[in-house]
């Protein structure tokens, strides 16, 4: 539990990124809400128009709708221009502004449904206007129903806000996904206690607005209010930059979801530190996501690996050779990207078939080859990508491979079943700490069907011929060693004895391989 | 200065019905005109095209001489009293907010003693003022509903079924009460109800109403000695009835 404590006060930051983010989604969410509600109230096909949309949206998994923001916010550019950002605050600030609309547009409208007629009635036979009908009758007395909606809106952003670490926004997401990458449950339990706290305090604080409100107690709702504010005033005065003025330049450095990525954005940070920068992170981005941010700016610096660029990216299926696909993939990042590949790590972190050393010396296992012919009696188990990647086509029409089944396993638990024997076989990454740890064979690729994997650096074009960071980077280029790189990994995603945040895990590497 | 109305030619069609049939009428200032008629008889529609919560199909609907479809519908309601069956106070106000609340939209702020004296004038104690509706009781609601019609000073007195929910006492009551405000403030009051009775003891001028049209304009004195016609004479013979009924039970 010392460990859940400690990482909750690491939190401080990403807590204020998440409360400005709820809370301006909320604010969104209400200013377009509630001119929506009387609008609907005064027109039947608005009403029935504006709820059915609402509902629509809230029936998109939270997930599904901030992904969907990049593209929709990639193809408003042509209106808009390239200055639009696609990942970070904006998407997610949309997507969860949707998502916040439903409870509130539906309570709003409900009231006004509800208003006795005869107030109504009242209200245009004293000569009201519709604006004073509106505030002085209307807004009072949906008030309190109006005030329900918005708490019910403000759990769930606050809930769903978690989410939008995915697509580069920090938020209390970052732990949460950080500590389910690398197994690490305290970084995951301070995740989810910080924004369950969070949605209580809302809640609670919301709760006693919408109290006020209904008993019409000024001084309650006021109180209410005030805390709000003040809660959210203090996120935003936290993320006040007051080191302004210290003349270092800021490097943005993303990376995918899982260790190794996460152990060099660490390594290249610290590197990029010592050498005079300022350093931000965006950890847990999807991997189409962050090949388009670093394209666009968002991000300075990623780390990408040749065969994922070749298949996914450049929609190749072929299979040129190591270096012929490097220097085609130099040329595309340059000619079609703008983006800049500065160069290899050193290490290749490929997909390559791995079975446990005793089942494959029981079944007579050394190749690919002797794999297709045991393959219809052999349960085989892929992250949830592979089976849909190209290099999964190629090495099964390579070799013929059928198998008696085929299993999706998250990376952690993929090795988990191999070891418990749910699986015979698994499409492994070669740099993967567990691959040693486990006693697992790596198959040989006779036919070379499975592409190259060497690990880039790649940067974005506004860097691209940035000289003092490129000197920066430099020493990086071809010095890790795949073991090196394997007992990093494996440091980070063990789950007994010695394990390691990222950030150690990127020291020791530094150490191992002479960045020091 | 109590208003004059009148109506030419006032018909309104709802889709495929008619809810008033091409009605002329002219109310002289300072009269207390009852509108008698069963539900749908088109009563509430007539008193509705006089401060435009109806507006006619054909027609005009004049108020002292200035046709109402050219004035601004709001600052002409704020000067005419309106009081209904629903009542309608606003909840989250109190009883002088309530009554203050006419003045207020044009800016203007009514003060306590002017509160107090409105309060005074249905028989209720300024003390009220500061109470919310829900505190009060429906007879007492009722009473701040005309308080508040009052309050901008009105020449012209609008109620659609205004004791229609209210106990037979309180009703007689109240009913008394604003037949003597219609005198004391020089008003011309239009009462809409179903209830014979109310209109033959209350108005100096009884409308009764059939499918949109008026089928009997006649004093009460003239109703209850037999004239105004069938529909007329079906809706008088129920409180004469009633009143037999008593007259036979004190032997």
């Amino acid at each position: 539990m010392i460990g859940v404590w400690d990482a909750l006060m690491g939190l401080g930051d990403v807590l204020a990124q998440h409360v400005i983010l709820a809370a301006c989604a909320i604010g969104l969410g209400i200013a377009v809400a509630l001119p929506l509600a009387v609008w609907a109230s005064r027109s039947q096909a608005v009403s029935r128009g504006a709820l059915g949309f609402a509902s629509l949206v809230q029936t998109i998994p939270a997930l599904a709708l901030l992904a969907l923001f990049f593209p929709i916010l990639l193809s408003l550019r042509a209106v808009f221009g390239e200055g639009l950002p696609t990942l970070g605050f904006l998407p997610a600030l949309l997507a969860l502004s949707l998502y916040a609309l439903l409870p509130i547009l539906r309570n709003a409208v409900t009231a006004q449904t509800n208003l006795d007629p005869g107030v109504i009635e009242a209200a245009n036979g004293v000569g009201m206007s519709f604006w004073q009908r509106l505030r002085l009758v209307e807004a009072p007395l949906a008030a309190p129903y109006v005030m329900a909606g918005i708490r019910t809106a403000a759990v769930w952003t606050i809930g769903a806000a978690t989410l939008s670490t995915t697509i580069g926004q920090p938020s209390l997401g970052d732990p949460i996904f950080a500590g389910l990458q690398t197994q690490n449950w305290s970084l995951v339990l301070a995740g989810c206690i910080a924004s369950a706290g969070l949605a209580i305090v809302a809640d609670a604080l919301l709760g006693t607005i919408e109290a006020g409100f209904r008993r019409r107690d000024r001084r309650l709702w006021l109180g209410g209010a005030i805390a709000v504010a003040v809660g959210v005033a203090a996120a935003f005065v936290s993320q006040v930059d007051w080191s302004r003025d210290d003349g270092r330049e800021t490097i943005v450095i993303g990376t995918k979801q899982f260790s190794e990525q996460l152990i060099l954005g660490r390594l290249v940070g610290e590197q990029l530190e010592d050498a005079g920068y300022d350093v931000e992170y965006r950890e847990g981005l999807g991997s189409a996501v962050v090949a388009q941010a670093v394209a666009n700016g968002s991000i300075d610096i990623y780390f990408d690996y040749t065969g994922t660029i070749w298949a996914n990216q450049m929609k190749r299926t072929d299979n040129p050779g190591r270096d012929a696909m490097y220097e085609a993939i130099v040329k595309w990042e340059r000619e079609v990207q703008g983006t800049r590949v500065l160069g290899k790590l050193g290490f290749e972190n490929a997909y390559a078939f791995a079975m446990r050393e005793d089942r494959a010396r029981e079944l007579g296992i050394a190749s690919i080859e002797d794999l297709a012919r045991a393959a219809p009696r052999l349960v085989a188990g892929g992250d949830p990508e592979w089976f849909e990647r190209p290099e999964w086509f190629a090495v099964r029409d390579a070799y013929g491979l059928n198998f008696s089944n085929e299993r999706n396993f998250s990376p952690t638990f993929m090795y988990n079943a191999l070891r418990s024997g749910d699986a015979d076989v698994i499409a492994a990454y070669t740099s993967d700490g567990r691959i040693a740890a486990d006693n697992l064979v790596i198959l040989e690729d006779p036919r070379e069907a499975l592409p190259s994997y060497d690990t880039l650096i790649i940067l974005s074009p506004e860097r691209a011929n940035d000289e003092r960071l490129i000197a920066a980077l430099r020493p990086l280029l071809g010095s890790i060693n795949v073991e090196a790189m394997r007992e990093a990994n494996f440091s980070v995603d063990r789950t007994d004895g010695d394990k390691k945040t990222p950030r150690e895990a990127a020291r020791w590497l530094a150490g191992e391989v002479g960045l020091e | 200065m109590a208003a004059s109305l009148a109506f030419e030619g006032v018909t309104k069609r709802y889709d495929s019905t008619r809810a008033l049939a091409g009605i002329d009428l002219a109310i002289e200032p300072g009269s207390f005109v009852a509108l008698v008629g069963a539900s749908g008889s088109g009563k509430s529609t007539l008193l509705k095209t006089i401060n435009r919560l109806v507006e006619p199909t054909e027609g005009r609907v004049l108020l002292d001489g200035q046709d109402v479809a050219a004035s601004d519908p709001t600052a002409m309601r704020r000067t005419t009293g309106y009081v209904f069956q629903r009542i309608g106070l606003f909840p989250h106000m109190s009883v002088a907010e309530n009554i203050a609340i006419g003045p207020r939209l044009v800016g203007e702020k009514l003060g306590e003693d002017r509160i107090g004296e409105l309060l005074s004038l249905v028989d209720l104690d300024p003390a009220m003022a500061s109470r919310l509706p829900e505190e009060l009781s429906g007879g007492q609601q009722q009473r701040v509903g005309v308080a508040r019609a009052l309050a901008g000073n009105p020449s012209l007195l609008l109620m659609d079924e205004p004791f229609g929910a209210l106990d037979p006492v309180t009703r007689d009551a109240l009913g008394t009460r604003v037949r003597d405000l219609h005198e004391t403030l020089d008003l011309t009051t239009i009462m809409v109800t179903h209830d014979m009775a109310e209109a033959l003891i209350l108005a100096d001028r009884v409308l009764v109403m059939d499918g949109g049209r008026i089928v009997a304009d006649e004093t009460p004195q003239a109703l209850s000695r037999g004239k105004g016609g069938e529909v007329a004479q079906e809706l008088v013979a129920v409180p004469r009835h009633q009143a037999e009924k008593l007259k036979g039970l004190e032997g």
